[in-house]
């Protein structure tokens, strides 16, 4: 087969596999759509609130793009500051550890009263607090554990701390940077939804599953969490096609 | 001659926990011009230590490194180094990789003529056909051969080598020790060789210091006449095996004062 069909078309399948499973699930059991809504139950639902699928949608991208970026920005910055320095290192892992450790649940209504009525700021918020950990943990331990000699044989010739970071430190880097950010991705959603759905008169994806709960309509409900997957899904593949352009040299050739 | 590099009576100890440890005591080497030096000694006696103070990495507690006249204070671009490893930059063509010190340090060449002479160093050592390739694609033994080529580009008056063959297998090696030959007819440098192997120093090295156990001192410096580049067949004569007699025994007696001093 073809690699670009291949690379398409299974996971695809798996996809078509787990919806046809799940249909299954709900017919054999006989849910009603109040226990479980089936695959086929939700076409009907997106079809009726199509546009505010979009609105909606759009407003939790957003949102969740943009703590993602300032995640990415803060994060960076901190691991390079844990990363050369083991005195900050030592002082700053057990604070941030602590903070990553509170379920961000718990932050979201100190948040909301924090900020009362600033709601895409809360959202942003919280989307860039649950996400920029384990992007400051990576860039820290990648650019702690470089081997002297990498920085040796720059320095040996009169190279400054900053061209070593740029030439050597940072692109060494990128692969573990990667791997963090598809994670942090995932949980930023996590953060933005949390916002939307607890706090009242929430805008985005989450607000509209909290009206599909208080208008008990199930289907909606599940429709909005094929849509978070789906958002989620592009987000992921974004990051992946960024990392093979800036990164796609620390993956080796199959065989 | 004027001696190239001169290391005068260096000590010095690392800030350790525990109170100082000190790894170099008396080290005395002179490297003419154009020299090669080869440092053997026990392992941990301090032959990393030493390449660091040459290369201006850092500053020995006491007495002078001088390099072509002038006390060695920092790192200065006519030195070039090569590691046991290679550390290529994997995102990085070997072509490129070469030319890396040559983005640091100030040249008179043109971006056309510095990828000319580092095409030819890489011939030179039997790399042509690889300049392209990641070096991930390459064997151990051809990356080492590409770390030599960078640390060459920018004519460095001051090779300096921690034991770049240390983890190949012994023919890439001895193959290795004829392209280092070749290298050095072709492009002259002085150095300094750090190696754990008594074969390797009498093949490329012109002088051979031991030095001491921890703290090391310069305990035997053995002259290696040489005319021309030798071969590996030099290497089972007579003359070889006395010359590698003496450098045992030495090496013997240096590992005897550590365990002396240890008890």
């Amino acid at each position: 087969m073809n690699k670009h069909v291949q690379a398409f078309a299974v996971p695809m399948a798996a996809i078509v596999v787990f919806l046809l499973f799940w249909e299954a699930l709900v017919w054999v059991n006989g849910w009603p759509t109040y226990k479980m809504a089936a695959p086929s139950d939700l076409p009907a639902a997106f079809e009726r609130h199509w546009s505010l699928f979009l609105t909606m949608g759009w407003q939790t991208l957003w949102r969740t793009i943009l703590g993602l970026l300032l995640a990415v920005i803060f994060g960076t910055i901190l691991g390079m500051i844990m990363g050369f320095s083991r005195i900050m290192r030592d002082a700053l892992y057990p604070l941030l550890v602590g903070f990553n450790a509170i379920p961000k649940a718990t932050v979201v209504p100190i948040v909301a009263l924090m900020f009362v009525g600033q709601h895409d700021f809360n959202t942003v918020l919280l989307a860039f607090m649950i996400s920029f950990f384990p992007i400051a943990v990576s860039v820290s331990i990648g650019l702690s554990t470089l081997e002297p000699e990498y920085r040796d044989i720059l320095r040996s010739l009169g190279a400054s701390q900053a061209t070593i970071f740029w030439k050597i430190a940072l692109p060494k880097t990128l692969p573990e940077f990667f791997g963090a950010l598809k994670v942090a991705v995932t949980l930023a959603f996590i953060g933005t939804n949390l916002m939307e759905i607890v706090s009242p008169h929430g805008r985005g994806l989450g607000a509209l599953f909290d009206s599909g709960r208080t208008n008990s309509d199930f289907p909606l409900m599940f429709a909005v969490l094929i849509a978070l997957a789906f958002l989620g899904i592009v987000l992921y593949y974004i990051v992946v096609a960024l990392e093979k352009i800036f990164a796609g040299w620390a993956e080796r050739a199959p065989g | 001659m004027e001696n190239l590099i001169e290391i005068k009576g260096v000590r010095h100890a690392y800030r350790t926990d525990s109170g100082p440890l000190p790894v170099l005591d008396g080290l005395e080497i002179a490297v003419p011009e154009g020299g090669f030096v080869a440092v053997v000694g026990p392992s941990g006696c301090g032959k990393s230590t030493l390449t660091r103070l040459v290369a201006g990495l850092m500053k020995p507690d006491h007495g002078e490194v001088w390099l072509h006249g002038e006390r060695v204070k920092g790192p200065r671009s006519t030195v070039g180094m090569a590691f046991q490893n290679p550390v290529l930059l994997e995102w990085r063509s070997i072509l490129k990789n070469v030319l890396l010190p040559l983005e640091i340090v100030p040249s008179k060449l043109s971006k056309k003529e510095a990828e000319d002479r580092a095409r030819m160093l890489l011939s030179l050592v039997g790399l042509e056909g690889f300049e392209d390739k990641r070096p991930s694609e390459l064997s151990g033994g051809m990356r080492q051969r590409a770390s030599l080529c960078r640390a060459l580009i920018h004519q460095p008056e001051v090779l300096i080598l921690d034991e770049p063959f240390g983890a190949l297998d012994a023919f890439t090696r001895e193959d290795l020790w004829q392209t280092m030959h070749k290298v050095k007819e072709r492009e002259p440098f002085t150095g300094v060789l750090i190696t754990h192997d008594l074969r390797e120093s009498i093949f490329l090295a012109d002088q051979v210091v031991v030095l001491s156990g921890r703290p090391a001192k310069t305990q035997y410096v053995l002259d290696i006449p040489r005319n021309a580049a030798p071969t590996l067949d030099d290497l089972y004569t007579t003359e070889a095996a006395e010359q590698l007699n003496i450098l045992r025994h030495q090496i013997q007696v240096a590992q005897g004062r550590t365990t002396e001093g240890a008890t």
